[in-house]
């Protein structure tokens, strides 16, 4: 496909600043389309005259037999023997994809005595595990796992594979799709059916978070990507389901890694799993000087939550990065996210929207943070967190 | 040492605004920078030079105006750049993308390192550094915060969740770079400014590369964008302003008594 601009056009400018690749330039009166578009097609919806179109384009012919292509899988990916909670809530949109495309829900899993875990798989609703097992993966490694993970796509050729935007899955993910040569959306928010074509919507924020994406891999299979932790619900387990384990044997030799793990400094506490907490608190430039992230650090501590930072708080040098919320951090999903001193940058907001309950603390009564919060507190910080902690004490207590 | 950095002219996303009215972006007045973590790897490059010897190569593929990007990285300290720019690779996906600047790693020759941004803040994929190992059939190693090379090997420490890892790797390979005080990106020198503003940055078109033509741009991206929106709004709740802190506390726990949340 290729958006053009026909002879109709008046050149009004209209679609120049809604393009939000500046992929348009007003060139001897009339709208020009540069090489930075990418089809979004955002500009046809403007134009006045329908001077904008989308062209088909002849189709490349690729060599893939889509209908071979059936089931929907989900990397499961394990840290210290258990499965990552990102995985357990792939399964549960998996799960509804495979079930309105009329195929089977597999987990995908890969180490060194993994197999007890199946169990947990299919409790969150697979009909499958492939199960790949040798001492050689019981770390994580791109190429050990990448080969792997290659040599059962092309055996069992699924149509649709959902990987956790964890680090290890930001790093395994394109390596795997670049290898059988097909697309990757990364960081997804959002899953569903296109219903004109019957393909996976993805749907994904860009532009650090200021707009939205929805991306579809129509000619190439399996259609991948990975999708943001906390953003869907862990479905809850049930344990009497059961399901299929698929052995397969392994093909990689230690000689075929050619990275060594040599040591894994684990520096975090409970205070920085943000993706499995349930009360986070967070704080921002607000604070006013890094010491008094004592505040938010006593008010976690009292709800036993985790403790969160802005990137503006991170770049200041308050808080490593481990704790940062937003578009170049974590995403975040807790059943309550404290906001405190915290102005509420849009790609601060795209680590934290699908929280469910919002409470913000700011003293500028204007924060945009305002905007989005259920509750907001206009107030000096240093005041009200004291007083919430001391609160929240006591109804604890009794 | 030969090192590549790969790196990408962005808008700076955090200056982007929505419009209220017709709730699309304006662009209008929004810089066109070096995507900030692409500076981090341009001063973990510039470092391992300094510690080993060596040259620094910058890559970028995007439009003619990329250029200005190359010119920065020239002016913090880089030795050459390359700006890989035809309207054939216009609509390209993180597929296309790096198969397309795997090829100009090609032609450039012999490397040891290619250093990349972790991710970049327009599109934030971080894809195109391990596709690109991947294109060129060596190992990779992402998210790296710190690069020591003894001989051939490298030891690299990788930021996770929970920590990080010591990881180590025999060179070539592809590294991304995080943002992290270790590699704070320096400031041009006068000096350096000048003599990237005198330079003259070669541009390889389609022609250049030993590319098929088919897995260029649009037609070499398996993944299409269907459409662009503005995110949802979450609903404005209530606004609590009271004279001291004590009874905006003691309305909003009340609140969420009533909300049965606590």
């Amino acid at each position: 496909m290729a958006v053009l601009v026909t002879k109709e056009c008046i050149g009004c400018g209209a679609c120049e600043p809604v393009c939000p690749f500046g992929a348009i330039e007003m060139k001897d009166g009339k709208a020009d389309i540069t090489v930075a578009c990418t089809q979004c097609g955002a500009c046809i919806e403007v134009c006045p005259v329908g001077a904008i179109i989308r062209e088909e384009e002849a189709k490349v012919e690729l060599a893939i037999d889509k209908s071979a292509y059936k089931d929907v899988w989900v990397y499961i990916e394990v840290v210290e023997g258990k499965p990552k909670n990102v995985g357990l809530e792939l399964l549960g949109e998996g799960r509804k994809l495979a079930d309105a495309m009329g195929v089977k829900l597999a987990g995908v899993l890969i180490g060194d005595k993994v197999e007890g875990l199946s169990k947990d798989v299919f409790a969150a609703g697979a009909d499958a595990v492939y199960l790949v097992e040798a001492p050689e993966l019981a770390h994580y490694s791109t190429d050990g796992y990448t080969a792997t993970f290659t040599d059962l796509i092309k055996t069992y050729k699924p149509s649709v594979i959902l990987l956790g935007a964890t680090n290890d899955g930001r790093d395994l993910g394109p390596r795997v799709a670049c290898r059988v040569g097909t697309g990757l959306t990364a960081d997804c928010t959002g899953l569903g059916i296109d219903e004109a074509t019957g393909l996976v919507a993805w749907t994904r924020p860009a532009f650090g978070g200021n707009i939205m994406a929805t991306i579809l891999c129509p000619e190439h299979r399996p259609q991948m990507g990975t999708v943001r932790p906390s953003v869907f619900k862990r479905p809850e387990p049930d344990y009497s389901k059961k399901g299929e384990i698929i052995r397969v044997a392994s093909k990689v030799k230690a000689a075929d890694i050619r990275t060594k793990l040599v040591e894994i400094v684990r520096v975090c506490t409970v205070a920085c799993n943000l993706e499995e907490a349930e009360i986070i608190v967070s704080g921002g430039r607000g604070l006013g000087k890094p010491e008094n992230f004592c505040y938010i650090e006593d008010l976690a501590t009292v709800l036993g939550g985790a403790v969160g930072a802005s990137r503006a708080a991170v770049d200041a040098g308050w808080k490593p990065h481990m704790h940062q919320v937003g578009q170049t951090g974590k995403t975040v999903g807790p059943k309550i996210y404290f906001a405190c001193g915290i102005s509420g940058a849009i790609q601060h907001l795209a680590g934290m929207s699908s929280s469910d309950i919002i409470i913000a603390v700011n003293k500028d009564p204007d924060a945009p943070i305002f905007k989005m919060a259920d509750y907001g507190i206009v107030g000096d910080l240093t005041e009200v967190l004291p007083i919430l902690t001391e609160e929240f004490k006591k109804i604890k207590a009794g | 040492m030969e090192i590549i950095v790969c790196v990408k002219q962005v808008p700076d996303t955090t200056e982007v605004k929505i419009d209220p009215v017709t709730n699309t972006l304006i662009r209008q007045g929004v810089p066109s920078i070096v995507n900030p973590f692409d500076k981090n790897a341009i001063e973990a490059a510039l470092q391992l030079k300094e510690a080993y010897g060596g040259k620094v190569t910058v890559l970028s593929m995007g439009p003619p105006q990329a250029k200005d990007a190359l010119k920065e990285c020239l002016a913090m300290g880089a030795d050459a750049a390359i700006l890989i720019s035809d309207r054939a690779f216009g609509g390209s996906d993180t597929l296309a993308t790096s198969y397309t600047l795997a090829a100009a790693i090609r032609k450039l020759g012999a490397y040891d390192i290619i250093l990349y941004g972790k991710q970049a803040i327009d599109g934030d994929t971080a894809q195109v550094g391990p596709e690109t190992a991947e294109h060129l059939g060596i190992a990779q190693v992402t998210y790296a915060s710190k690069i020591e090379v003894t001989d051939s090997l490298a030891t690299i420490e990788r930021e996770h969740e929970e920590g990080y890892e010591v990881i180590e790797v025999k060179l070539p390979a592809v590294v991304t770079i995080i943002k992290t005080l270790n590699y704070e990106p320096r400031y041009p020198t006068v000096k350096g400014t000048m003599k990237a503003n005198r330079a003259e940055i070669p541009v390889w078109t389609a022609a250049d590369l030993t590319v098929k033509a088919e897995r260029l741009g649009l037609t070499g991206s398996p993944t299409q964008v269907r459409k662009i929106f503005t995110p949802p709004r979450r609903v404005q709740g209530v606004l609590i302003q009271k004279d001291t802190a004590r009874e905006a506390v003691a309305d909003l726990l009340q609140r969420l008594s009533d909300a049965k949340i606590v």
